[in-house]
């Protein structure tokens, strides 16, 4: 019952932190270019400001434009649960594997582009299109460079993965290193970060992930905003927990949590910082660019997998 | 033999060989002259840190001078020399490869996965805890010739050479604590003078055919078309 | 008592076809009877099929027809039932979807007797073929589903590219049903008989056993639709009606599946693992060309004639693993591979019809064919939107639909790799798991255009801003597979525990992890290698909604939602011109991966009579290197062989004579 309450607690607090991430990211990028930033807490203000909007939706959309921002809504707070966040062996863990969460980032997807398609604008048809394109290319770079630490620790639940690795001694894993690259390239990609998509742009031909929501406002557009920050911590968090899980609680003492809360609190912050570096000194690729960056993901992961097999098995 | 029963620095040995083996990768990836040797310059540093590392680690001290040379000739003369080179011809910024680059890309997957497959039974005669490396410095080998293969223009074609012999020397480090010295120093020898050698035949080649594309060279042919 | 029952069932479905002959005159009442007796034979055969492969037991009947040395087998054991009841459930969904859509043809004035006669052929073939027990019988309903489905795809003949797509279906299909002969062959000769019972006993020598397995893997392939062998099925799935589209796609490619299963697991038996690295990466490439050459297509139903291909493709990769984990000693595993093979043909069967129901629809309704002139039919077809979206989500692997489930046992048979002893196959089968999540991903994104661009946005031409919902019993038939979609996504570990059964049946495996942790947890390894609760997901997912849902609806009163024109940037008015295409939308794609097609982009200049404009024509490298070619060399060789066509009739007279001479010595 404990892990339970523990596992919907951690859910809540992850929905609740994620728009902090986002103002912290954000901040930080300000510092690097030298401006005033808002603080951190700025895009709580945001959201509670589009919740108090009037919603306006277009003539013709279809019970798809407004159903979506509810289910990719769901979709993300319901991949918040299965990640381990401060403890593993939470029940929520054994609900999905790490290819169902990635099976769950495909499904709020699919709904996110069809929005995109559904007011008949060709920015809205754009925006998917793009969308689309990158994220069947991110997919099996991101399987594959899961693949290789799942056959490493043979095991796809991710709870199960973590503790693994917390129980073994401090080894250096080849394949680890390129797992991590690969996944880092497909985050950024697959969070529409620099260099694949600028979240600050508007009406831009640039954009992927603003293009699809241009339609949408007050608290449709709030929860699509919501949902994109869950994201970004969601993948924030996986890399942190796979790649650097050292701290982590392994069992449900108050202590241990508190601890790990805090050790994650500041590994999400450092994380933060180094994006806002990496944002603020990369420029956004052409967008037939972009395939030649997930190409090279893809590469990563697949010597990752090689190494694994010539290097770590015998 | 366990992965976890390793030593750190040797762990870390087969981390830098994965690192080579990603380099070469890059190599045969890079569409820009200048970034090209810079990732040549990159893979030299990687090697001189393996054998450092494996110096240090096995106590051959005669390791330190073959690192030494490394660091010296394939981290800054030759990468040097052949920037300096691609300045004053003028080709910085040449795209050039034969057959899609994805498709290289699956072909260099291939060969890793069968010099993987080939080194197996050779592996075995090694003692090394780093012999897996073998099957790696293989396919560094086989990665610089492909490269050589699919790259039109001559300067690609040194540096997949000098990438091949990285190979040669990456295999000689971690599977039998490097070669006789006197054979090293020889080879490092003939790459310094085979660098400086093909700088004049550079010049040579465009002032004789307008073009450092080899496949001009073609009109060499026996049979006329 | 299940195959008394399945009897039942080919003789109802023989009986529709029958109805036309008999009562030429009443046409109303064959047009209605044939339709309900189809959907009586399926029933049938769904509850003989499901009850053999839930009781877990095999019957046999010998019938006294057939050749005069060879008696007609018939047996229903776990692996037919489950074939069985797949080509069952899907025509009795297709009973309740013809009438309607027959209507179209009357109105059109073309004949109903023989669509109503090859239907009941086709599909009493099918149904005899998961029954047969002996080559003899096998060959006979194999070449009776072929040849009733060519009639069937030749039907509108009055269209010429139904008639050439009719003649390459038939052409591959005769070539494809003699290589199984010759494979049947062989296992007869040395098995000393026709009867599966005695060609299972047959001792081959590991030479034999691998021709064999090739000529049965191209005959079954051949039907099935595997990449190069594919080129009939993108041609002859989108000309038939598309409730036989529905049926052949859905179905009888599966029945080619269950053949290729029949012939290599339980005949043949012993495997080798390099067989399973055929497959395997015959399967990779199949599923991933289908995909590619379906995200450029702009008809419905060829696009998804060309996913048949991809999902083919599919159980291909679950089978080539299964293959190679039996022939390396891993048979739990290849039972892992074998189940997660059958799961996606129930899965593909399921939404491949549905996605096909749905086409013939919005076909009907709209009178388009190609994409470019639809849009908007949410609006107007919202039922068979919600459908056909149902079937969209289930193809492109998205949870917690049916077909995600089937995908990721697939992913979970292919991280076993690492158990084999060989490195390099141990590192080949990951690779083949991207490759499949490559597949799934770019399927999503096809989907996403078919729906965009059909359902959503605005009307792309009159009709299809005129169009009207699907009559009743159309809506129906897409309502049950739906339902099914949903119901055999949410309930995974029922059905994996089912099937289990046909792989204890072939390989004395089953897999008793999959289900031991209850019936909320899928657990294919073991819980703690991998678990998916299936019913816990949909149920969070609910809940997820719920709680959104609460929170943000007392707000709706205090904000209330304004009706606007869109905005669009603030651009002008908005235009159905304006929008994304189908062939924009897959343009990035095209051009990433543009080795892959043959294709020409030209813009054709502006002359008297139309603007300037963009065309686009993408073709198939299986065709115009491999088929165009061996048609070119077939000609001239026949050319040469015409050279004694003489047309002189001494000549003729001369050939009788030297044959007579030569039969006498032979016989002396």
């Amino acid at each position: 019952m404990n892990g339970w309450l523990l596992a919907l607690l951690q859910t809540g607090l992850m929905i609740a932190a994620a728009p902090l991430l986002s103002g912290w990211v954000k901040w930080c990028k300000c510092i690097f270019q030298n401006r005033q930033g808002a603080a951190p807490w700025q895009p709580y203000r945001d959201l509670g400001k589009l919740f108090r909007k009037e919603v306006v939706v277009a003539a013709n959309a279809s019970p798809i434009f407004r159903i979506a921002p509810y289910i990719v809504f769901s979709v993300t707070a319901l991949a918040c649960s299965v990640i381990p966040l401060v403890a593993t062996g939470l029940p929520t863990s054994a609900l999905a594997d790490v290819i169902v969460l990635v099976g769950f980032f495909a499904l709020g997807r699919f709904f996110l582009a069809l929005a995109g398609m559904d007011i008949g604008t060709a920015f809205g048809g754009m925006g998917s299109s793009r969308e689309m394109t990158i994220s069947s290319l991110a997919e099996p770079a991101m399987l594959l460079a899961v693949f290789t630490l799942a056959m490493s620790v043979s095991s796809t639940n991710l709870s199960t993965m973590i503790s693994t690795l917390l129980l073994r001694p401090f080894q250096l894993y080849p394949s680890f290193i390129f797992a991590a690259m690969g996944l880092v390239l497909v985050a950024l990609a697959e969070t529409g970060r620099i260099p694949v998509d600028n979240p600050a742009t508007h009406l831009e031909l640039t954009m992927i992930h603003e293009a699809m929501i241009l339609e949408y406002c007050g608290r449709h557009l709030a929860l699509m905003e919501w949902a994109a920050m869950i994201k970004l911590l969601l993948y924030s968090v996986l890399l942190v927990n796979l790649f650097v899980p050292w701290g982590i609680a392994t069992s449900l003492t108050p202590m241990l949590i508190m601890s790990a809360t805090l050790l994650l609190l500041g590994k999400l912050l450092l994380l933060g910082f180094a994006l806002a570096a990496a944002e603020s000194g990369l420029a956004k690729m052409r967008l037939f660019r972009v395939p030649q960056l997930l190409g090279l993901a893809f590469i990563l992961s697949l010597l990752g997998m090689l190494s694994h097999v010539i290097l770590e098995v015998r | 033999m366990n992965f976890a029963m390793l030593t750190l620095s040797e762990q870390l040995i087969l981390t830098l060989a994965a690192l080579i083996l990603f380099s070469s990768f890059l190599l045969l990836a890079q569409s820009r002259m200048v970034s090209l040797i810079h990732t040549f310059a990159w893979q030299g540093a990687l090697l001189f840190a393996a054998t450092v590392l494996m110096a240090s680690s096995s106590g051959h001290h005669h390791l330190f001078i073959s690192a030494a040379l490394t660091l010296g000739l394939k981290v800054f003369f030759i990468p040097w020399q052949l920037r300096r080179l691609v300045v004053r011809l003028d080709i910085r910024r040449s795209v050039e490869t034969v057959g899609g680059p994805s498709l290289i890309m699956i072909a260099a997957g291939a060969l890793t996965l069968f010099s993987y497959y080939v080194v197996l039974p050779i592996r075995e005669l090694s003692l090394l805890a780093t012999r897996n490396t073998i099957a790696i410095s293989l396919a560094v080998i086989l990665i610089g010739m492909l490269m050589i293969i699919t790259r039109r223009k001559a300067v690609a074609q040194v540096i997949g050479f000098m990438s091949m012999e990285n190979g040669l020397f990456f295999a000689a480090v971690v599977s039998t604590y490097g070669m006789p010295m006197v054979v090293e120093l020889g080879v490092a020898f003939d790459v310094l003078v085979a660098a400086i050698l093909f700088g004049i035949f550079f010049f040579q080649i465009r002032s004789g055919i307008g073009s450092l594309d080899v496949d001009h060279l073609n009109r060499l042919t026996e049979v006329d078309k | 008592m299940p195959l008394p029952i399945a009897q039942l069932a080919v003789v109802l479905a023989l009986c529709s076809a029958l109805l036309p002959p008999l009562f030429y005159r009443f046409r109303h009442l064959y047009k209605t009877l044939a339709f309900i007796l189809l959907g009586l034979a399926g029933i049938s055969a769904v509850f003989a099929g499901a009850s053999a492969l839930i009781l877990r037991q095999a019957e046999q009947i010998i019938l006294p027809v057939g050749l005069p040395w060879l008696r007609s087998h018939f047996a229903l054991d776990p692996l037919a039932g489950f074939f069985l009841a797949i080509v069952g459930l899907i025509t009795s969904v297709v009973a309740f979807y013809g009438p309607a859509y027959c209507r179209e043809y009357e109105e059109d004035g073309q004949p109903l007797p023989p669509l109503t006669i090859f239907s009941g052929l086709f599909v009493s073939g099918m149904f005899l073929l998961t029954l047969a027990a002996d080559a003899f019988s096998f060959m006979v309903s194999w070449e009776l589903m072929s040849i009733s489905s060519y009639f069937l795809v030749v039907y509108q003949h009055h269209r010429a590219e139904n008639r050439s797509a009719a003649f390459i279906y038939l052409l591959m299909a005769q070539v494809g049903g003699l290589c199984i002969l010759l494979g049947f062959g062989v296992l007869a000769g040395f098995g000393g008989g026709f009867a599966f019972s005695a060609m299972a006993s047959a001792q081959l020598s590991p030479g034999w056993e691998t021709i064999a397995f090739l000529l049965a893997f191209v005959g079954f392939g051949m039907k099935a639709g595997v990449v190069p062998l594919h080129v009939w099925l993108p041609q002859a799935h989108p000309v038939a009606p598309s409730h036989i589209s529905a049926l052949m796609s859905g179905v009888m490619l599966k029945v080619a599946v269950y053949g290729f299963i029949r012939f290599s697991y339980s005949l043949l038996g012993n495997f080798h693992w390099q067989w399973g690295v055929l497959v395997l990466i015959v399967g990779a490439a199949s599923a991933l060309l289908g995909v590619l050459y379906a995200l450029m297509q702009h008809d419905l139903k060829r696009l998804l004639a060309y996913h048949s291909v991809e999902n083919i493709g599919i159980i291909y990769i679950g089978l080539g693993l299964s293959m190679i984990f039996a022939g390396t000693g891993h048979p739990s595993l290849a039972a892992l591979g074998l189940v997660a093979a059958l799961y996606h043909c129930l899965n593909h069967a399921l939404f491949k019809s549905l996605l096909f129901l749905g086409a013939g629809a919005v076909l009907q309704r709209s009178k388009q064919h190609d994409m470019e002139k639809m849009g908007g039919l949410i609006h107007r077809m919202p039922f068979t939107a919600g459908c056909f979206l149902i079937g969209c989500i289930s193809i492109s692997a998205l949870p917690p639909f049916n077909g995600f489930v089937s995908e990721w046992l697939t992913f979970q048979a292919a991280l076993q790799g690492p158990v084999l002893e060989s490195g390099v196959l141990g590192s080949l089968i990951p690779v083949a798991a991207a490759v499949l999540a490559l597949t799934g991903a770019l399927a999503a994104a096809c989907f996403v255009k078919v729906f965009g661009v059909v359902f959503l946005g605005l009307p792309r031409s009159v009709q299809a801003a005129a169009a009207v919902e699907a009559s009743y019993g159309m809506r129906f038939a897409q309502a049950v597979l739906a339902l099914c979609c949903l119901g055999f996504g949410v309930m995974p570990t029922w059905t994996v525990g089912v099937l289990s059964g046909i792989s204890e049946l072939l390989l004395h495996q089953g897999l008793p992890e999959a289900t031991a942790s209850g019936g909320l947890w899928l657990t294919p390894i073991s819980p703690a290698a991998a678990s998916y609760g299936a019913p816990m997901v949909l149920l969070g997912l609910a809940l997820a909604w719920l709680i959104t849902w609460l929170w943000f609806h007392p707000q709706r009163r205090r904000t209330p939602t304004r009706i606007a024109p869109p905005w669009d940037c603030g651009f002008g008015p908005l235009n159905a011109r304006m929008q994304y295409t189908a062939t924009a939308f897959s343009m990035p794609i095209r051009r990433i991966f543009s080795p892959v097609w043959p294709h020409k982009e030209e813009l054709l200049p502006a002359d008297a009579e139309q603007p300037e404009r963009y065309s686009l024509q993408v073709g198939d490298w299986a065709w115009q290197k491999i088929y165009l070619p061996l048609g070119q060399l077939l000609l001239a060789a026949a050319k040469r062989a015409a050279m004694i066509q003489g047309g002189n009739i001494r000549v003729y007279l001369a050939y009788s004579f030297f044959t007579l001479l030569f039969i006498l010595w032979v016989l002396v």
